[in-house]
């Protein structure tokens, strides 16, 4: 069967001698206060806190849920004002942040330490990586009831609990970090005479920041959930208890709104490390650096 | 320790005529998973100050291999090179690769900061200020002034590859060594790059070794062309092409050079592509 070939259609050309002003008048047109706030990150998210808000307060309120089931949101807050000024909640809230800085701090420090290790030669990333593997799937709370027989109970045990669950994330995001730098940055780093610890300073650290971060990002997500989960199982025999502590005693005296008012400070305290630290750190970092939008 | 003896290899005095870089019987060799693969066989060529020496051949005549040899990052299993008569034998900031990648600049440095690191990293400068005078001018001279905070991702493919070579140039190496710095720009800034690098090369008359696939950016860009034939890379010609420029693309004495140049990679070529395609 014969194919049908289109003709090419034959045009005169042409050129503009010269190009009048453009009709438009939207080259650059700015936008709207509405559109400009939808832009804006922090609104977004604030509405959608409002929505939940207001949804959570309707249905206590108009299916009269009991305050023992579920307290309203007035009743949480005013439960929270309580806790911080008359109970202990701060100093519970500041005796968790402490354990968990201190696990934080120790935690980070050996995770660099292993993927130290882990970068300076074949050995050494299988280290990391047989270790990584086998520990890192086991949930850092099944460790607590070993370490409370080793460490006794109170802070030891449960910054060793917190370590399991920081040291895994930080060392294999930091590992992974440094083995996708690109061959011509580490090239540059070596062309200008950079070795050893200048070279992994210099370079290595910055060049996998984006990866760095997000391990710290996951370290600290996990610690703190781990850290209240241990603090519920601690009970009364701490001395300080924590955050984990109030909510558990609080809901033995049926104080369900107290134990609702730890669990928001919980909530603000995750909600404010993520989207005021980090991101402050991001936007001063990644953004700027055009590692990350 | 480092940084002194590169700065005693920057004031080496070199005998007139003498070349800058020597390399002898080079054979190169690296290893991927599975094979052990020779880039280079026993490659001889020299250098001298001056020379825009351009490294020219298909893709699998491992001249960027043999610049990365140069450049100190490979070791070569037969021959040697070397630099001012001095055995290359690791990277070091007397000479300095720009690369094809627009990754090579530090994305977490601005523009200047850039070039700032290399020279005082690279042991040029100890003060801080006095790198900023240098990086200033050299940015002011790939034309950039005004982008010396800028970072690179706010920066054009072009823009970056004249940061590098500001980078590069500000170390004031021995030898700059370029690995397709052009390649991966689009055709109109690759030409408008290779002008200011011949701009560049008449001011100051550095010495570069300039690696390409293109025949005929290494008629522009070279004075000297070592013509290498693939699989593994062995030198089939060395030319001099200083008399061809922009000004004369297309005439007569250009196209037969590059004709000439054409055949000689790929007259053998045909016939192996032939002989595949027969055999299937």
């Amino acid at each position: 069967m014969a194919v049908e070939r289109p003709p090419l259609l034959e045009r005169p050309e042409f050129e503009r001698q010269s190009l009048g002003k453009a009709a438009t008048t939207d080259v650059a047109r700015p936008l709207s206060l509405a559109e400009r706030l939808a832009n804006m990150d922090p609104v977004r998210k604030l509405t959608v806190l409002l929505a939940a808000i207001v949804i959570w307060e309707l249905y206590t309120r108009t299916a009269e849920v009991p305050a023992l089931i579920f307290p309203t949101f007035v009743d949480t807050i005013a439960a929270l004002w309580k806790g911080l000024f008359q109970y202990d909640l701060a100093t519970q809230t500041w005796t968790s942040l402490k354990i968990l800085f201190a696990g934080y701090a120790i935690g980070m420090a050996i995770g660099a330490t292993l993927s130290f290790i882990a970068v300076s030669g074949r050995f050494g990333s299988d280290i990391l990586s047989t270790l990584a593997s086998m520990l890192n799937p086991l949930p850092a709370i099944a460790l607590l009831p070993l370490a409370l027989i080793w460490f006794g109970l109170g802070a030891k045990s449960l910054v060793f609990v917190l370590l399991h669950s920081i040291v895994w994330p930080v060392a294999l995001n930091t590992h992974t970090g440094f083995m996708s730098v690109s061959e011509p940055l580490r090239m540059v780093g070596r062309n200008y005479g950079l070795r050893n610890v200048r070279y992994v300073a210099k370079v290595l650290i910055p060049a996998a920041f984006p990866s760095i971060l997000a391990g710290l990002k996951l370290g600290w997500a996990f610690a703190w959930r781990t850290l209240i989960a241990a603090e519920l199982v601690f009970g009364a025999a701490s001395e300080g208890g924590g955050l984990g502590w109030f909510i558990f005693a609080s809901r033995n005296e049926l104080d369900i709104a107290g134990a609702f008012a730890g669990l928001l400070v919980v909530i603000l305290i995750g909600f404010v490390v993520e989207n005021v630290v980090f991101r402050k750190i991001e936007e001063r970092t990644l953004v700027r650096w055009g590692m990350q939008s | 320790m480092a940084a002194s003896a590169a700065a005693a290899a920057i004031e080496a005095p070199i005998p007139e005529g003498a070349p800058i870089l020597e390399v002898q019987g080079v054979t190169l060799q690296y290893k991927t998973r599975e094979h052990l693969i020779t880039a280079t066989y026993r490659v001889d060529f020299s250098v001298y100050p001056a020379d825009r020496f351009v490294l020219l051949g298909p893709s699998g005549c491992g001249k960027s291999t043999l610049l990365k040899g140069v450049a100190g990052f490979m070791k070569p299993v037969e021959g040697e090179m070397r630099l001012k008569g001095r055995r290359i034998a690791a990277p070091g900031p007397d000479r300095v690769m720009v690369f094809q990648e627009f990754d090579q600049l530090l994305p977490w440095k601005t523009v200047r900061q850039n070039i700032t690191f290399a020279l005082r990293n690279g042991g040029r400068c100890s003060r801080e200020s006095d790198a900023d005078e240098i990086a200033m001018s050299y940015i002011r001279k790939v034309k950039l002034g005004g982008f010396e905070n800028t970072y690179p991702h706010m920066l054009s493919g072009g823009m970056k590859q004249r940061v590098a070579i500001a980078r590069g140039m500000a170390m004031e190496p021995d030898i700059l060594l370029m690995d397709e710095p052009f390649a991966s720009l689009d055709a109109l800034t690759r030409r408008q790059m290779q002008e200011e690098l011949l701009g560049l090369w008449e001011e100051t008359r550095f010495t570069v070794l300039f690696v390409t696939h293109s025949i005929e950016e290494a008629l522009l860009v070279g004075s000297r062309i070592l013509v290498l034939s693939p699989h593994p890379g062995q030198v089939k010609a060395e030319l001099n092409a200083n008399q061809h420029s922009h000004a004369n693309v297309g005439s007569a004495e250009f196209t037969a050079l590059q004709t000439r140049i054409h055949d000689m990679l790929f007259a053998d070529r045909v016939l192996e592509d032939e002989t595949v395609r027969r055999g299937s």
